[in-house]
Protein backbone atom coordinates (compact mmCIF):
# COMPACT_ATOMS: atom_id res chain seq x y z
CA UNK A 1 0.00 0.00 0.00
CA UNK A 2 2.32 2.00 0.96
CA UNK A 3 4.99 1.55 -2.16
CA UNK A 4 1.47 1.58 -4.51
CA UNK A 5 0.91 6.04 -4.07
CA UNK A 6 4.03 6.88 -5.74
CA UNK A 7 3.60 4.91 -8.40
CA UNK A 8 -0.06 6.14 -8.82
CA UNK A 9 1.15 9.43 -8.20
CA UNK A 10 3.81 9.49 -11.09
CA UNK A 11 1.14 8.01 -13.71
CA UNK A 12 -1.56 10.81 -12.68
CA UNK A 13 1.80 13.69 -13.11
CA UNK A 14 2.21 11.67 -16.64
CA UNK A 15 -1.58 12.10 -17.66
CA UNK A 16 -1.71 15.37 -16.45
CA UNK A 17 1.64 16.33 -18.54
CA UNK A 18 0.48 15.03 -21.28
CA UNK A 19 -3.24 16.10 -20.99
CA UNK A 20 -1.75 19.71 -20.52
CA UNK A 21 0.26 19.25 -23.18
CA UNK A 22 -2.69 18.47 -25.91
CA UNK A 23 -4.26 21.98 -24.48
CA UNK A 24 -1.25 23.86 -24.91
CA UNK A 25 -0.45 22.42 -28.30
CA UNK A 26 -4.37 23.47 -28.90
CA UNK A 27 -3.83 26.88 -27.77
CA UNK A 28 -1.36 27.10 -30.40
CA UNK A 29 -3.00 25.65 -33.63
CA UNK A 30 -6.72 26.18 -33.34
CA UNK A 31 -7.83 28.97 -35.49
CA UNK A 32 -10.14 31.35 -33.73
CA UNK A 33 -10.95 32.31 -30.46
CA UNK A 34 -13.84 29.90 -29.65
CA UNK A 35 -11.95 27.32 -30.57
CA UNK A 36 -9.03 27.79 -28.04
CA UNK A 37 -11.58 28.22 -25.78
CA UNK A 38 -11.99 24.49 -25.95
CA UNK A 39 -8.21 23.99 -25.63
CA UNK A 40 -8.14 26.34 -22.84
CA UNK A 41 -11.02 23.91 -20.82
CA UNK A 42 -8.95 20.84 -21.66
CA UNK A 43 -6.22 22.65 -19.36
CA UNK A 44 -8.31 23.64 -17.09
CA UNK A 45 -10.29 20.24 -16.22
CA UNK A 46 -8.48 17.41 -17.17
CA UNK A 47 -4.45 19.07 -16.45
CA UNK A 48 -5.85 20.57 -13.20
CA UNK A 49 -7.51 17.42 -12.33
CA UNK A 50 -4.95 14.81 -12.95
CA UNK A 51 -2.17 17.23 -10.98
CA UNK A 52 -3.97 17.59 -7.82
CA UNK A 53 -4.71 13.82 -7.96
CA UNK A 54 -1.40 12.85 -8.22
CA UNK A 55 -0.57 15.30 -5.34
CA UNK A 56 -3.14 13.88 -3.40
CA UNK A 57 -1.83 10.71 -4.10
CA UNK A 58 1.89 12.40 -2.87
CA UNK A 59 0.46 13.67 0.64
CA UNK A 60 -1.09 11.60 2.76
CA UNK A 61 -4.22 12.83 4.71
CA UNK A 62 -3.32 15.93 6.16
CA UNK A 63 -4.23 19.55 5.70
CA UNK A 64 -2.72 19.78 2.56
CA UNK A 65 -5.08 17.38 1.45
CA UNK A 66 -7.93 19.41 1.67
CA UNK A 67 -6.61 22.63 0.32
CA UNK A 68 -5.59 20.69 -2.78
CA UNK A 69 -9.25 19.41 -3.21
CA UNK A 70 -10.51 23.21 -2.14
CA UNK A 71 -7.99 24.47 -5.07
CA UNK A 72 -9.50 21.47 -7.40
CA UNK A 73 -12.86 22.67 -6.81
CA UNK A 74 -12.46 26.39 -6.92
CA UNK A 75 -10.63 25.69 -10.27
CA UNK A 76 -13.51 23.59 -11.63
CA UNK A 77 -16.31 26.27 -10.94
CA UNK A 78 -14.20 29.71 -12.20
CA UNK A 79 -12.94 28.25 -15.23
CA UNK A 80 -16.11 27.67 -17.27
CA UNK A 81 -17.50 31.12 -15.90
CA UNK A 82 -13.80 32.74 -17.56
CA UNK A 83 -14.18 31.30 -20.46
CA UNK A 84 -17.87 31.84 -21.06
CA UNK A 85 -17.36 35.51 -19.96
CA UNK A 86 -14.42 35.45 -22.82
CA UNK A 87 -16.48 33.77 -25.50
CA UNK A 88 -19.35 36.34 -24.59
CA UNK A 89 -17.14 39.31 -24.57
CA UNK A 90 -15.45 38.86 -27.71
CA UNK A 91 -19.22 37.77 -29.67
CA UNK A 92 -20.61 41.44 -28.29
CA UNK A 93 -17.09 42.90 -29.56
CA UNK A 94 -18.21 41.65 -32.78
CA UNK A 95 -15.11 38.96 -33.35
CA UNK A 96 -15.75 36.93 -36.18
CA UNK A 97 -16.09 32.71 -36.33
CA UNK A 98 -13.72 31.17 -38.41
CA UNK A 99 -15.44 30.62 -41.15
CA UNK A 100 -18.31 32.91 -40.77
CA UNK A 101 -18.53 36.36 -41.92
CA UNK A 102 -20.78 38.33 -39.13
CA UNK A 103 -20.26 41.67 -41.53
CA UNK A 104 -22.57 40.04 -43.73
CA UNK A 105 -21.18 42.21 -46.72
CA UNK A 106 -22.74 40.85 -50.32
CA UNK A 107 -19.41 40.11 -51.83
CA UNK A 108 -19.15 36.35 -50.70
CA UNK A 109 -15.06 36.04 -49.71
CA UNK A 110 -13.53 33.23 -48.86
CA UNK A 111 -10.19 33.71 -48.43
CA UNK A 112 -10.13 34.40 -44.64
CA UNK A 113 -7.46 36.81 -44.87
CA UNK A 114 -9.97 39.45 -46.77
CA UNK A 115 -12.05 38.97 -44.10
CA UNK A 116 -9.58 40.09 -41.04
CA UNK A 117 -8.36 42.94 -43.14
CA UNK A 118 -11.82 43.88 -43.62
CA UNK A 119 -12.87 43.86 -40.08
CA UNK A 120 -9.81 46.07 -39.50
CA UNK A 121 -10.99 48.43 -42.16
CA UNK A 122 -14.36 47.89 -40.61
CA UNK A 123 -12.66 48.88 -36.88
CA UNK A 124 -11.16 51.57 -38.31
CA UNK A 125 -13.27 53.58 -39.77
CA UNK A 126 -12.26 53.76 -43.11
CA UNK A 127 -15.45 52.85 -44.84
CA UNK A 128 -18.32 53.88 -42.92
CA UNK A 129 -21.23 51.18 -44.46
CA UNK A 130 -19.04 47.95 -43.18
CA UNK A 131 -18.75 49.97 -39.48
CA UNK A 132 -22.30 50.95 -39.58
CA UNK A 133 -23.27 47.30 -40.19
CA UNK A 134 -20.89 45.80 -37.80
CA UNK A 135 -22.20 48.03 -34.90
CA UNK A 136 -25.93 46.99 -35.83
CA UNK A 137 -24.78 43.66 -35.87
CA UNK A 138 -22.67 43.48 -33.09
CA UNK A 139 -25.48 45.48 -30.60
CA UNK B 1 12.15 12.46 -10.68
CA UNK B 2 8.46 12.65 -11.79
CA UNK B 3 7.70 15.98 -10.07
CA UNK B 4 10.73 16.85 -12.18
CA UNK B 5 9.12 15.64 -15.55
CA UNK B 6 6.36 17.20 -14.33
CA UNK B 7 7.85 20.44 -13.82
CA UNK B 8 9.11 20.28 -17.21
CA UNK B 9 5.92 19.64 -19.18
CA UNK B 10 4.58 22.72 -17.43
CA UNK B 11 7.24 24.71 -18.08
CA UNK B 12 6.84 23.64 -21.89
CA UNK B 13 3.12 24.41 -21.89
CA UNK B 14 3.44 28.11 -20.33
CA UNK B 15 6.36 28.60 -23.35
CA UNK B 16 3.80 26.96 -25.61
CA UNK B 17 1.45 30.05 -23.94
CA UNK B 18 3.51 32.36 -24.51
CA UNK B 19 3.54 31.52 -28.17
CA UNK B 20 -0.22 32.58 -28.58
CA UNK B 21 0.02 35.48 -26.15
CA UNK B 22 2.84 37.00 -28.42
CA UNK B 23 1.15 36.19 -32.16
CA UNK B 24 -2.43 36.53 -30.79
CA UNK B 25 -4.58 38.31 -33.44
CA UNK B 26 -7.04 39.56 -30.82
CA UNK B 27 -7.11 40.99 -27.31
CA UNK B 28 -9.25 37.83 -26.30
CA UNK B 29 -6.63 35.65 -27.25
CA UNK B 30 -4.28 37.11 -25.78
CA UNK B 31 -6.54 36.76 -22.16
CA UNK B 32 -7.43 33.44 -22.81
CA UNK B 33 -3.99 32.23 -23.10
CA UNK B 34 -2.66 34.85 -19.80
CA UNK B 35 -5.93 32.94 -18.00
CA UNK B 36 -4.35 29.37 -18.99
CA UNK B 37 -0.55 30.92 -18.52
CA UNK B 38 -2.45 31.59 -14.64
CA UNK B 39 -3.66 28.04 -14.01
CA UNK B 40 -0.56 26.64 -14.82
CA UNK B 41 1.25 28.25 -12.70
CA UNK B 42 -0.95 27.79 -9.89
CA UNK B 43 -0.46 24.03 -10.55
CA UNK B 44 3.59 24.76 -10.93
CA UNK B 45 3.37 26.43 -7.36
CA UNK B 46 1.53 23.24 -5.81
CA UNK B 47 4.20 20.89 -7.60
CA UNK B 48 7.26 23.25 -6.72
CA UNK B 49 5.94 22.83 -2.87
CA UNK B 50 6.51 19.19 -2.90
CA UNK B 51 9.46 19.38 -4.96
CA UNK B 52 11.59 21.47 -2.62
CA UNK B 53 9.71 19.20 0.81
CA UNK B 54 7.83 22.53 1.54
CA UNK B 55 3.80 21.41 1.00
CA UNK B 56 2.61 24.89 2.60
CA UNK B 57 3.56 26.29 -0.69
CA UNK B 58 -0.12 25.56 -1.98
CA UNK B 59 -1.28 28.36 0.25
CA UNK B 60 0.17 30.65 -1.90
CA UNK B 61 -1.20 28.58 -5.04
CA UNK B 62 -4.90 28.76 -3.48
CA UNK B 63 -4.57 32.81 -3.24
CA UNK B 64 -2.90 33.05 -7.19
CA UNK B 65 -6.35 30.65 -8.27
CA UNK B 66 -8.61 33.64 -6.81
CA UNK B 67 -6.46 36.80 -8.01
CA UNK B 68 -6.52 34.78 -11.65
CA UNK B 69 -9.86 34.71 -11.83
CA UNK B 70 -10.61 38.16 -10.56
CA UNK B 71 -7.77 39.38 -13.11
CA UNK B 72 -9.55 37.88 -16.12
CA UNK B 73 -12.54 39.09 -15.15
CA UNK B 74 -11.38 42.99 -14.08
CA UNK B 75 -9.95 42.79 -17.89
CA UNK B 76 -12.59 41.22 -19.80
CA UNK B 77 -15.23 44.28 -17.77
CA UNK B 78 -12.78 47.04 -19.46
CA UNK B 79 -12.91 45.29 -22.61
CA UNK B 80 -16.44 45.57 -22.70
CA UNK B 81 -17.77 48.51 -20.65
CA UNK B 82 -14.52 50.69 -20.89
CA UNK B 83 -14.30 51.42 -17.60
CA UNK B 84 -14.30 49.16 -14.11
CA UNK B 85 -17.40 50.72 -12.79
CA UNK B 86 -16.31 54.03 -11.62
CA UNK B 87 -17.97 55.97 -14.33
Amino acid sequence: MESLMPILASIFIGLGVISVLIGALGLIRLPDVYSRIHAAGIIDTAGVAFFILGMICLSGWSLVTVKLILIGIFLFFTSPISGHAIARVAHLKGIAPHGRDLTATATKTSNTKKKTAKKKAAKKKTTKTIATKTKGRAS
Amino acid sequence: MMLVGGMIGLAVAIMMALVRVALGPTAFDRVLAVNSIGTLIILGIALHGFLMGRPEFIDISVLYAILNFIGTFAVLKLFSTGSLGDR
